[in-house]
């Protein structure tokens, strides 16, 4: 009878679990706010409430004789949240790094059905054709700002690398004048910019670090013909771990002809992307897709991104079970050895109520402590942290920052918070049920 | 070794405190198996006999830069070489542009220098007689339910048509699977011929992606490779010729940093081992103090009671770790099969066992170490008298 009423309970308590996680996942932080608040509220001024506080306070400073066992929680809760952070950063670094690129009255015209830049071909006559399109904004001479761009991959040799031999690849951009107009956010910082029709290169910050011999002055082979750094320009962006040349100079040794990857232009009214869409697509010379550059480089990253997201939840998930158990077996212990404790309190009147909410909020203090540890750490760590990737729809390395945001650490705290409320509420039912008469017998 | 059921019995004397950190060891050696396995797959790829008896030579330039195709003549020629073959990137997606699948146009040789591939002789003869012929690898044709004799669409993301369309027109002819790991991801490739690709489009004009080349000798391998990169030195198209090995590190090491990743992970996750069945096993120990001092009344010496506690901490790793490992080895496929294909991951290898286990003993060890160390100094007359 017993047996089965225990059964009952476990399975209740189990169901209730599942429950509570799904609605904790998907809780806004306001939400959360007024629930501490609701709960601050009942332990101030109820008597079940004062009770509860009163056990709490009697458990917490217990703690200091638990400190091994109590240690395992927060550190076994803190490795969770530290990788699960680090892993998370890193895939909001990348998508981060690609969101920023782009802005909403540019425009990126591509051959139809390309993926990307780098398997977009058009042809001269699109190249000559498409900055002539109605609706691009002119600059002061009254040209239309429009750059026809080419992109391709250079071999490089990798910073720190072993010998000449090992190479990698970078984004080479080759682009018309009016590139620069097209994007404000990039500045020069140190060197000048190429001049047109030289063999002369600029390179981004983020390619500098990544490769070697990048330095203003500097001269580097591409196949066979040497060319000279000029420049290096900082954008905090994706185009930061790119290298630009002129163009033609960039497609003469490419033996590209006049065919170019893309034309970028600016829109003369910020929100005409749709009606400069149509007109693009009305012209029957042309076989085109334009999207705005944030849609386009956003898109790029969706992929990569949720494959390190998908990365990041599932090692969470696995570490998670494990100190999920590390947490039971540390409270199990502290319920095992407290039970003559608790087994006076409810002797003398307190309820189950308040000695499960004491045990509960003990555990949940200490996964709190947990969770807030790893995402310091993770932050001390991994903000600001550089990687570099191959990027998809692009042929060069990408090089990107990890990024700890504020909402990142949240999430953290928030799992840290769901295997403490977990890894709490089994051994507070058990501390509940115990029968008063055979804990005040145990020695 | 007669002494294993006096360890296995202290292990389960509480029950409940056992199981709850066996299964924290269970989920870290979980952990380390599947990340093992994504190091090892990174690792392997390319990395074999045929790997270093194999060269790719790309242009100098760019991987993007295409070379002549009168370049196969004169490889052929250098000394050393055994066979050479070419083959260029595709860039196919099937149904929607995004759903990219890995595929080459290959010369009509190309499959002579892969041995570790496996195609039946009826395939390649179909495929040599079948202008629009495709070699599929196992994986990809389960994953999109493509059938021997299947005429499928692809759309090539690079090379439109000479009327402008970009969907070409295929026939499969058969399918290829890999022997071993090194070559996994022929399984999820497409293979069409040169010939076709070229003709059909008015891009690539009789110019060749990258050759790859089999030597006579590895150890002659470099040698080889300059003599090829002599051939073009020079020109307008220069090129860079690699081992297999080398070529496919190279790239592995663009993607990512794999090692390291996986390393801070599972640092992260040992350390957290490490306290929490360290913690246990004191709890063990500090539980059984009277009954230790029982053991040396009754003639165990100190050391022999050092190695017992060692042993059933050792034991406690050793159990979890093997259980953890064995679920990975279950799981990995399964994960496999949930991504469609996407994830090709090979098992639970040899190697990471033999790490794995390496790791159960040494953790076992730190872990068992203090509370040894506490039952072996343990005063009779004290832990007797409960002091």
């Amino acid at each position: 009878m017993s047996k089965s009423r225990n059964f009952l309970v476990g399975l209740g308590l189990f169901v209730l679990v599942i429950v509570c996680l799904a609605i904790w996942v998907n809780l806004p932080l306001p939400f959360v706010a007024g629930l501490a608040v609701l709960f601050a509220l009942w332990m101030a001024f109820t008597r079940r409430g004062r009770q509860a506080a009163s056990v709490t306070g009697v458990g917490i400073s217990t703690l200091r004789d638990r400190l091994g066992s109590s240690a395992v929680v927060v550190i076994g809760i803190a490795g969770v949240v530290g990788v699960l952070v680090a892993l998370l950063a890193m895939g909001e670094g990348y998508a981060e790094t690609l969101r920023k690129t782009g802005s909403t009255d540019t425009v990126i015209v591509m051959r139809g059905g390309s993926a990307s830049e780098v398997m977009s071909v058009l042809d001269r006559d699109s190249v000559v054709v498409i900055p002539q399109t109605a609706g691009i904004a002119r600059n002061a001479k009254g040209d239309p700002i429009a750059s026809p761009e080419i992109v391709v991959a250079a071999n490089l040799p990798v910073k720190g690398g072993k010998g000449a031999d090992d190479e990698g690849s970078v984004q080479l951009r080759g682009v018309s004048e009016h590139a620069w107009e097209l994007r404000p956010n990039l500045k020069i910082v140190a060197g000048r910019p190429f001049n047109p029709g030289m063999r002369e290169l600029v390179v981004g910050k983020g390619a500098q670090r990544q490769f070697a011999g990048l330095e203003p002055g500097h001269e580097i082979k591409l196949g066979n013909q040497q060319w000279t750094v000029v420049g290096v320009f900082a954008s905090g962006d994706a185009l930061e771990s790119e290298v630009w040349g002129d163009a033609s100079v960039v497609a003469d040794t490419y033996r590209r002809g006049g065919s170019r990857a893309s034309v970028t232009v600016k829109l003369a009214d910020p929100s005409g992307f749709k009606a400069f869409e149509s007109t693009l697509k009305a012209d029957p010379r042309l076989k085109v897709d334009a999207s705005t550059t944030l849609d386009y480089f956003s898109k790029q990253s969706e992929g990569t991104s949720k494959v390190i997201r998908g990365i990041g939840i599932t090692v969470g998930l696995i570490m998670a079970i494990g100190a999920l158990f590390g947490a039971l077996n540390t409270m199990f212990a502290a319920v095992a050895s407290r039970a003559r404790e608790i087994a006076t309190l409810r002797a003398i009147g307190f309820r189950g109520l308040p000695v499960v909410v004491a045990i509960m909020l003990e555990t949940m203090l200490l996964a709190l402590l947990g969770g807030l540890i790893g995402g310091a750490l993770a932050w001390l760590i991994f903000n600001g942290y550089t990687a570099s990737t191959l990027a998809q729809g692009s042929v060069g390395q990408l090089t990107f920052e990890f990024r700890v945001s504020p909402a990142l650490l949240w999430t953290g705290v928030k799992w840290a918070l769901a295997i403490g409320f977990v890894g709490g509420l089994f051994p507070a039912v058990r501390a509940a049920r115990l029968p008063v008469t055979t804990a005040l017998r145990e020695l | 070794m007669k002494y294993l059921h006096l360890i296995w019995a202290a292990l389960f004397r509480r029950k409940t405190r056992t199981i709850l950190t066996l299964v924290s060891i269970v989920t870290a050696f979980l952990l380390f198996g599947m990340l093992d396995a994504v190091r090892t797959s990174f690792n392997q790829a390319g990395q074999s006999i045929n790997g270093a008896q194999r060269l790719q030579t790309g242009s100098r330039l760019s991987f993007i830069q295409t070379l002549p195709q009168g370049l196969n003549s004169q490889i052929a020629q250098v000394s050393g070489v055994k066979s050479v073959a070419y083959a260029n990137w595709f860039g196919g997606a099937y149904q929607d542009p995004h759903n990219q699948v890995f595929s080459f146009a290959v010369s009509d040789n190309y499959l002579d220098l892969y041995p570790e591939v496996e195609v039946s002789p009826q395939v390649r003869k179909a495929f040599e007689s079948t202008q629009t012929g495709l070699i599929v690898g196992e994986k990809l044709a389960q994953r999109f339910g493509w059938k021997v004799g299947d005429k499928i669409p692809l759309q090539s993301t690079i090379f439109p048509l000479r009327d402008g369309s970009k969907n070409w027109s295929f026939d499969i002819v058969g399918t290829m699977k890999a022997k071993d790991n090194s070559a996994a991801w022929y399984d999820q490739l497409v293979l069409m011929h040169w010939k076709y690709f070229d003709e059909g489009t008015p891009y690539n004009r009789g110019t060749v992606g990258w050759y790859v080349t089999r030597v006579n000798d590895a150890n002659q391998a470099d040698r080889v490779a300059k003599a090829i990169d002599a051939l073009s030195a020079n020109s307008d198209h220069e090129t860079r010729t690699q081992t297999e090995q080398a070529a496919t590190a190279s790239w592995m090491k663009q993607m990512a940093d794999i090692g390291l990743i996986v390393g801070s992970i599972m640092g992260a996750v040992f350390f957290t081992l490490l306290l929490l069945s360290g913690n246990t096993m004191m709890q063990a120990v500090r539980e059984r103090t009277s009954e230790l001092a029982v053991l040396k009344t009754i003639g165990f010496s100190s050391p022999s009671v050092l190695a017992m506690v060692l042993a059933e901490s050792i034991l406690l790793l050793l159990i979890g770790g093997v259980i953890g490992l064995g679920l990975a080895s279950l799981l990995i496929p399964v994960l496999g099969k949930g991504s469609g294909g996407m994830l090709n991951l090979p098992g639970v290898t040899a190697g990471s066992w033999a790490l794995g286990i390496g790791f159960m003993v040494l953790i076992g060890l730190l872990v068992g170490a203090l509370p040894a160390l506490r039952a072996m100094r343990l005063n009779i007359v004290d832990a007797l008298a409960g002091r």
